[in-house]
């Protein structure tokens, strides 16, 4: 907020009235006529598939509308009240945010961990570690969840016949097939899947951390632990938010694999936001686009919260990168 | 001085069995090839699913369920991959995804190149606007907006069509890629343009022979992410196919697979090794332009 009132003097906001202006409005637009002319494509595409979606999604979710091509009536805040009424769009809200407190933390120092070891200097083969380590960042989600429901398929899957034969367990657990486990199993695949792009994070941040600075610390006689807590860690700070805040983005898109491995189920107990949206708009007998709208745009101002909230971090973590 | 011998234990967090940890106050530091032992382990485990896959994929029907954990298969079953790619219709799919892949790629490239090298290199009435705009919606989720794209698709005419799926899939979004050219065309000193222009070339000709050439690097980046991004895509094709399965993706392909032969677990494999492959060979082979994608989002 101090920033702007800062800022605004000194770039002279009466200057464009006053002072010297050489050519019209129009004349200018003319001038420059190239340039929108490459601004065309994105203008309208975007305007197209982002920018009328969102506002759209406003419009839609004040309607009753039963389907693409049927009918629309106006209902006012009707579909508000339905869908705060819903248990299971709470329910659905609640999974959301567990599946993000809890993988988030976890991918973040995972990601830590795995970027510092494959920093130490004298480790072999780093490059094909990283490889292995990301590998499962590109390969393609919707189908790495219907894989993992035969990885973890309770009598022939290969986790469950791993904890058979080792004699951890006398018969196969039935990790996806059951509402206590079938959730966490996810954020585990989930994790698997995307810690790799944390990691890459974690090795960027590390590049900024001059190595002559640790060497000189081990020289005085600082170990690995004492390096890290008094020189790597602080100069990592800064990236830790961001980094943090990235990852809290991504973890609240998981329609792909949420709908390939489990479905939302069973009995509801992974379905997330996009999951409940999808339902209501594309699988029940008769569609109801207006509540999966209202859904969708709760849904979205949750989502710019967190954008807000991203915006202070990154702000303070700028400040406190100044100060250090 | 107790922390002087600590710093062993820190590589070894939440990796090694309780068991090695206690006597951690015998070693000094960790000899680096426990370290390395302990990473291809790790590392081992985390391509499994993969090498689970591969063989499944090369078992007979009966052999996936009998065999257990063993890898190698008994005698290789190419026949898998057959019944994958025509009776399951993957060849289909893979070349569905190949072209909305590269329609999406090049109109990507083309559009996000353009809008961010005036961006970067010009002020004009409304240049402040549309980067506050481009930035505001960086994030805005494909689950948040799909009703309306479906709607808008369908309006143009183009629901039912790989047409409208690549022009959906390269309209929404790519925030990103327009950020990383308007970044790499601000970097670029002026000189060279004026240079241009001296010669008598106009501002069509300056950007596409002079500019776009010059950001080769970033165009590979944008090239190898949209690729990545649309070639994995789910929620989109899969609503754009509900009433055309003939127009399906890989991913969506799959999904449709297993709704059909729930058991045919070698043929699933199979269907889903055919999937992953070709990303994962442009993955190994442009390695760099991945991790500087991924790693730009931390730079900027």
């Amino acid at each position: 907020m101090t920033a702007s009132t800062t800022g605004a003097p000194a770039t002279g906001a009466l200057a464009p009235r006053q002072g010297p202006r050489r050519i019209g409005t129009l004349a200018r637009l003319w001038r420059d006529r190239w340039i929108y002319v490459f601004l065309l494509p994105t203008l309208v595409l975007y305007g197209l598939y982002t920018l009328w979606p969102v506002a759209a999604s406003w419009w839609y979710s004040l309607l009753q509308w039963n389907g693409f091509g049927s009918p629309q009536t106006f209902v006012g805040l009707q579909n508000y009240a339905d869908v705060f009424r819903d248990s299971l769009f709470w329910n659905s809200f609640k999974i959301t945010f567990l599946f993000m407190l809890v993988t988030v933390p976890v991918r973040v120092l995972i990601g830590l961990v795995l970027a510092m070891v494959l920093n130490h200097p004298r480790l072999p083969f780093q490059r094909i570690f990283r490889t292995a380590f990301f590998l499962p960042v590109v390969t393609t989600t919707a189908i790495v969840g219907v894989v993992m429901q035969f990885v973890f398929d309770p009598a022939s899957g290969p986790v469950n016949l791993a904890l058979v034969d080792s004699g951890l367990r006398d018969q196969g657990i039935d990790f996806l097939g059951s509402s206590s486990t079938a959730l966490w199993t996810v954020m585990g695949v989930h994790t698997w899947k995307w810690v790799g792009v944390t990691m890459i994070y974690w090795l960027a941040a590390l590049q900024t951390v001059p190595r002559d600075l640790q060497e000189a610390a081990q020289v005085d006689g600082a170990g690995t632990f004492k390096v890290f807590r008094h020189i790597t860690f602080p100069l990592l700070m800064p990236f830790l938010v961001i980094i943090t805040l990235l990852t809290i983005e991504q973890n609240l898109q998981i329609f792909d694999l949420m709908l390939t491995m489990t479905g939302g189920g069973p009995y509801y107990s992974t379905e997330v936001i996009e999951v409940y949206i999808y339902r209501w708009a594309f699988t029940t007998s008769v569609p109801q686009l207006g509540f999966a709208s209202a859904a969708a745009v709760i849904f979205g101002v949750m989502l710019l919260l967190v954008g807000l909230v991203q915006l202070a971090g990154v702000r303070a973590a700028r400040r406190r990168a100044g100060v250090v | 001085m107790s922390t002087v011998s600590a710093p062993s234990r820190r590589w070894r967090v939440g990796r090694r069995s309780d068991v090695a940890r206690r006597d951690v106050s015998l070693r000094r530091r960790v000899p680096v090839w426990v370290l390395t032992l302990v990473v291809t382990l790790v590392a081992l485990a985390w391509v499994y699913p993969f090498a689970w896959m591969v063989s499944a994929s090369l078992k007979d029907q009966l052999e996936v369920f009998s065999a257990g954990l063993d890898l190698i298969p008994k005698v290789a079953q190419w026949e898998n991959y057959r019944r994958a790619w025509s009776d399951a219709g993957f060849g289909t799919y893979m070349v569905n995804t190949i072209i909305v892949t590269l329609g999406t790629v090049v109109i990507v490239v083309v559009r996000c190149a353009m809008a961010g090298y005036v961006l970067a290199r010009y002020k004009f009435i409304g240049h402040k606007t549309m980067l506050l705009v481009l930035v505001g919606t960086l994030f805005v989720p494909a689950g948040y907006t799909i009703i309306p794209v479906v709607e808008i698709t369908q309006r143009l005419g183009l629901l039912n069509s790989l047409t409208g799926m690549v022009i959906a899939l390269s309209g929404g979004g790519q925030v990103a890629s327009i950020l990383l050219y308007l970044g790499y065309f601000r970097g670029i000193p002026r000189e060279l343009e004026e240079a241009a222009i001296i010669d008598g070339a106009g501002f069509f000709t300056v950007f596409f022979r002079v500019m776009l050439p010059l950001a080769g690097p970033v165009t590979a980046t944008v090239v190898v992410l949209t690729f990545l991004n649309t070639w994995n895509a789910f929620l989109l094709p899969l609503v754009f196919t509900f009433s055309r399965p003939d127009l399906r993706t890989l991913s969506v392909g799959m999904q449709a697979f297993l709704g059909q032969n729930s058991v045919d677990w070698s043929g699933m494999a199979a269907a889903a090794t055919i999937s992953i492959v070709p990303i994962v060979l442009l993955f190994l082979f442009l390695q760099r332009y991945f991790f500087d994608g991924i790693a730009g989002a931390i730079k900027s």
